[in-house]
């Protein structure tokens, strides 16, 4: 039997890793690709504490993540795409619309 | 056999993960995040969640990724891929990023309560079935199932219209313009 802490452990590296993707990278895409990889981190926490207490609970809200992760990157891609061609660039720190 | 599984899955998990981070071309980047998710995928099996793991090879690695893929696709990605890292917040990013894992390591070994929530590991005989997941899904949850089919039809539509490009949309007015002056 596995225990527990090790998911635990494995999702605050998943964590901490995508943490650093979305500071530290400059592409867009990359950023976005991070903001995945900590979604499925927390994923990882809620469906081992459902695994220990035995609560279907937690698979569902996992669903529940699952289907707003894909509606929040269909919306994030398509920003980005009618961003890139009014500002032909990919960088984060170029793109500074709203602060003008 | 479960511990030998869960080491190399997750072993395989974090390294792609960090190659997520590293990689120059975001065709790469794109590709190594596949393989973590496909890694967390299985782990889902070893958490008893199989019908998560199918859903997460199905939404994420199917869709999600097909969907970065296309726009990566689109997009010219050669001139970006010379420099990886923001210059002037690579100093507050590592010290947000080492708070960050101090307070995570903190919280995982000092609290109590997450410890008597844990426990040391027990064995567990009942698998849940789909069955069971989908009569909590469809009794108890039916109310956010629906709001979720709701939002997934907001998405759509303001993918469709934030993705049309401007040349869609005006001439179509005036070309009917042009048409009525020229009669």
């Amino acid at each position: 039997m596995i225990p527990t802490a090790w998911y635990l452990i494995l999702a605050a590296t998943l964590f901490v890793i995508g943490g650093a993707g979305v500071l530290l990278r400059r592409n867009v895409l990359i950023v976005l690709m991070s903001l995945e990889l900590m979604l499925n981190s927390v994923t990882i926490n809620l469906l081992a504490f459902g695994h220990v207490l035995q609560d279907l609970r937690g698979q569902i809200i996992a669903i529940f993540v699952i289907a707003i992760t894909a509606a929040e990157v269909a919306v994030a891609l398509g920003i980005l795409v009618a961003l890139l061609r009014n500002k032909n660039t990919l960088e984060v720190d170029e793109l500074t619309v709203l602060k003008g | 056999m479960e511990r030998e599984f869960f080491l190399l899955l997750s072993g395989v998990a974090t390294v792609s993960a960090l190659l997520v981070i590293v990689a120059r071309n975001p065709v790469h980047s794109a590709l190594a995040l596949v393989a973590c998710l496909v890694q967390i995928a299985a782990l889902y099996v070893l958490l008893g969640a199989p019908f998560l793991a199918v859903i997460q090879i199905f939404v994420y690695v199917g869709a999600v990724m097909v969907l970065f893929l296309f726009v990566i696709m689109m997009l010219d990605v050669r001139k970006e891929s010379q420099r990886r890292y923001l210059k002037h917040a690579l100093l507050p990013g590592v010290v947000v990023l080492v708070i960050l894992s101090g307070e995570l390591i903190v919280l995982l070994t000092q609290s109590t309560k997450l410890h008597a929530a844990m426990g040391p590991g027990q064995t567990i005989t009942t698998q849940p079935s789909v069955e069971a997941l989908s009569l909590l899904l469809f009794q108890d949850f039916l109310l956010p199932f629906e709001v979720a089919s709701v939002i997934l039809l907001v998405a759509l539509i303001g993918a469709v219209v934030l993705a049309r490009s401007e040349a869609d949309v005006t001439p179509v007015r005036s070309r009917k313009d042009h048409g009525e002056v020229r009669r």
